[in-house]
């Protein structure tokens, strides 16, 4: 190597161009390795979205065709009542359940990583099983535990002479969808926070204790701000599910049909346009909206996070 | 700081150019693959010679049909049998809903549909709205019309003497009851409605942990079969962008103020049905009755094993005891899908599957459908059952006497899908909340006229 630079300053331009030559004859492999991927992005993921952003120019009509109207689905969606509740019951359902899941994800990561816990194996995947199970079954599941007559929480309550919980009802529906999703996600979370804090070189631990921290200290002053860049993974995770739920209200609706209604989430009532009330084209433009939504919500939370860490 | 999300500028900037241009590649695409619809006008009704009948029944021909039903390889093989040169693929794309979201797609990318497929009663004219179905009328199925129930020839018929699917089973609505929650408390079964609003009040005071029955909040079908008796007209289409909703007629008040009342006096329960809870409350005497199909019964003794023999089954209590009345709540038909490049060997699939005499009895024995022909409702082998969950009672001989009082008229609207997911939010929603159900038929109405018009109907109103 030593060789070739110190000749390359006499023979700098016949190198480059054997070198452009080889180029020209040889394909780089960088593109080929990229190549698989790309391809599945552009025809699943690019595609679809395109054509979606396409159709939602149109309006198509059961009796009547297919007229092209610009930009009026997303007229007629910023000012649908639907959209709007929607959009702010996820933004409240995020508000409330976010924190508190990944508190418990942070909390739950700390203690593993502490080494303090027994049985600490047995604890992580327990916490994590819950992830494995899809979120229909567990939708189906919770819609049991939390049935009004014959579930085994309003069957306690009864034993106990209490009034049974309302999972079910108006006021606690936002809270027993939250409960469901925290059940799901924590040990997911959880294991991207745990991840993040067996990265952290262990000469910082032994640099703390030599300076005197404890275990608190540790955790407050190290583990948490090294977290940082994991933790705002997990929350911008948070957002999209957060706004994008559909599984479980949809499968609790079947249980509750007169609380959650077709357009409980933005997701849910796109999805209602769809396949009920045959409005592709609007349910396209409600998506995209909902997209947008995502994506300002989600950029609002870095620029927050990123202007904290500034200070 | 992040360093997740930090993304260099010319990745983007790429990434904007790559999408710039998928966009207008699928704008192309969806350019030349749009259209469809339009072109399948309603054929004129000439008759198929029977010479091509007999000509396409010995050309060796596949058929795909889509049903839900399960075991039909046995009535299927049946057809096979007696014309070996068709074979008959089965597909099961999903019961219900998924079925038909399946069906339209199919039908909208106008590849990939079935030669025939399984059609509840009340999705008929969703599909023919869109041109979807074929008309069996030149293909003889007009004559099978006496072969069959009345009512069921009125509900697969199209205004033009159309046939637009065979009928394979039906669900005439009656009320099973618990013979022994009636003789506890000292109840007759009620021949009217008054009755049992009278029954429903008195059972509950008696013991508040059992109610006379549940009318289930989230089922559009079997609320619609009580309309359907009283006489309601909701939905009219006399042409095809012509439809008549009038969901807060006479009738329909009359049904909700009754039902309304009764969910609102606490008398009745409104649970969502064919959910965990709902069958507990089956099997644990929560409801003493259930006011259901034809098709209850069977449904109803595989279900609530626990409840054997206490089981008894009427004909629905009335509004005019003088004038008995039912509906119908469920059932199928066999529909040949448009599109299709065998009309004829799938034509004489749908009338054979449900017609010929054998096929129709394996329905009625091997997957218990409650019939459609009125042979196998007139055959002392098939009424004649004496089921030990009813107690020994003829309960077919109840269900087949209830089919005469079906009027044949009823009539569905040509976008179910809606209508079902608009009556769960309006009237479900006020018996489940016991607000005024009689108030949300306006609501239903008013949601359903929008819709209609936004659809491009002209609608008329009351």
């Amino acid at each position: 190597m030593t060789a070739t630079t110190a000749m390359q300053a006499p023979l700098g331009d016949a190198e480059s161009v054997r070198q452009r030559k080889r180029g020209t004859r040889r394909i780089s492999p960088g593109p080929m390795f990229v190549a698989p991927f790309l391809v599945l992005f552009l025809l699943l993921f690019l595609a679809p979205l395109g054509y979606a952003a396409y159709i939602s120019l149109f309006q198509q009509r059961l009796i009547g065709g297919t007229t092209f109207v610009g930009l009026d689905n997303y007229l007629t969606a910023v000012k649908d009542p639907l959209v709007i509740h929607g959009v702010l019951r996820v933004a409240r359902f995020f508000v409330i359940q976010v924190p508190i899941m990944l508190l418990l994800s942070l909390l739950f990561a700390l203690a593993l990583d502490s080494g303090l816990l027994r049985f600490a194996k047995f604890v992580r995947l327990g916490i994590f099983v819950p992830y494995a199970v899809p979120s229909v079954v567990a939708s189906l599941m919770w819609g049991y535990l939390y049935g009004p007559d014959y579930g085994p929480f309003a069957q306690l309550a009864r034993g106990l002479d209490l009034p049974t919980p309302p999972f079910l009802s108006e006021g606690w529906m936002l809270g027993s969808l939250a409960n469901i999703v925290s059940w799901e996600f924590v040990g997911y979370n959880m294991i991207l926070l745990f991840a993040a804090l067996r990265a952290i070189p262990h000469d910082l631990y032994e640099a703390a204790a030599v300076d005197g921290a404890g275990a608190w200290r540790i955790a407050w002053s190290i583990k948490i701000p090294t977290l940082r860049p994991a933790l705002m993974l997990t929350l911008v995770f948070s957002v999209i599910g957060s706004f994008q739920l559909f599984n479980e209200p949809q499968l609790l609706n079947r249980i509750a049909p007169n609380v959650i209604d077709s357009a409980y989430t933005p997701n849910y009532y796109a999805y209602t346009l769809a396949f009920t009330g045959q409005q592709v084209n609007y349910a396209a433009a409600v998506s995209f909206l909902l997209g947008l939504v995502i994506v300002i919500v989600s950029y609002a939370v870095l620029l927050t996070a990123n202007r904290r860490s500034a200070l | 700081m992040n360093t997740f999300f930090a993304s260099p500028p010319t990745t983007r900037r790429r990434l904007l150019a790559g999408v710039a241009g998928v966009v207008s590649l699928s704008l192309l695409a969806a350019c030349s693959g749009s259209g469809g619809t339009d072109s399948a006008a309603p054929a004129k009704s000439t008759t198929v010679s029977q010479a091509d009948i007999d000509k396409a029944m010995a050309t060796p021909t596949e058929l795909t049909f889509w049903t839900w039903v399960p075991d039909i390889a046995q009535e299927v093989a049946l057809f096979e049998k007696k014309y070996p040169a068709i074979k008959v693929k089965v597909v099961n794309a999903g019961q219900g809903a998924p079925h038909y979201t399946k069906l339209r797609t199919a039908l909208t990318a106008n590849t990939g549909t079935p030669d025939v497929a399984q059609m509840e009663f009340q999705y008929i004219p969703t599909f023919t709205l869109t041109d979807s179905l074929v008309d069996l009328a030149p293909y003889g199925a007009a004559a099978l019309k006496d072969k069959f129930v009345d009512w069921t020839w009125g509900q697969v018929s199209g205004s033009k003497g159309q046939v637009w699917a065979i009928p394979q089973d039906t669900g005439p609505m009656g009320m099973l009851y618990r013979q022994d929650i009636f003789d506890k408390y000292g109840i007759a079964p009620p021949k009217t409605w008054d009755e049992f609003a009278e029954a429903s009040r008195k059972l509950h005071k008696a013991d508040p942990s059992v109610y006379m029955t549940n009318l289930a909040a989230n089922e559009a079908a079997a609320y619609h079969g009580l309309l359907w008796q009283a006489g309601a007209k909701p939905f009219a289409t006399t042409s095809k962008s012509d439809v008549t909703i009038d969901v807060a007629d006479e009738a329909s008040k009359k049904v909700a103020t009754y039902w309304g009342g009764l969910a609102k006096e606490g008398v009745i329960s409104t649970d969502p049905d064919f959910t965990d809870g709902w069958y507990a409350g089956l099997n644990k005497g929560k409801y003493a009755t259930w006011i259901t199909a034809a098709w209850g019964p069977v449904f109803l003794s595989g279900l609530a094993k626990s409840t054997s023999g206490k089981w008894r089954a009427a004909p629905l209590p009335q509004w005019d005891a003088s004038a008995p009345a039912s509906g119908n709540w469920g059932g199928s038909t066999s529909a040949v899908i448009k599109g299709t490049k065998n009309p004829i060997a799938a034509a004489q699939f749908a009338q054979f599957l449900n017609s010929d005499p054998e096929s129709a009895k394996l329905f009625a024995t091997k997957q218990f459908f409650f019939p459609a022909t009125k042979e196998l409702l007139a055959d002392p082998s098939y009424v004649g059952l004496e089921p030990e969950f009813f107690g020994g009672q003829k309960v077919n001989q109840v269900f087949a006497d209830i089919n005469s009082t079906v009027s044949p008229t009823f009539a569905w609207p040509p976008f179910l899908d809606k209508v079902t997911a608009d009556w769960i939010e309006t009237v479900g929603k006020s018996l489940a909340d016991k607000t005024d159900t009689a108030a949300s038929l306006d609501q239903l109405q008013s949601r359903l006229t929008t819709y209609a018009k936004a659809q491009g109907f002209t609608v008329q109103t009351p």
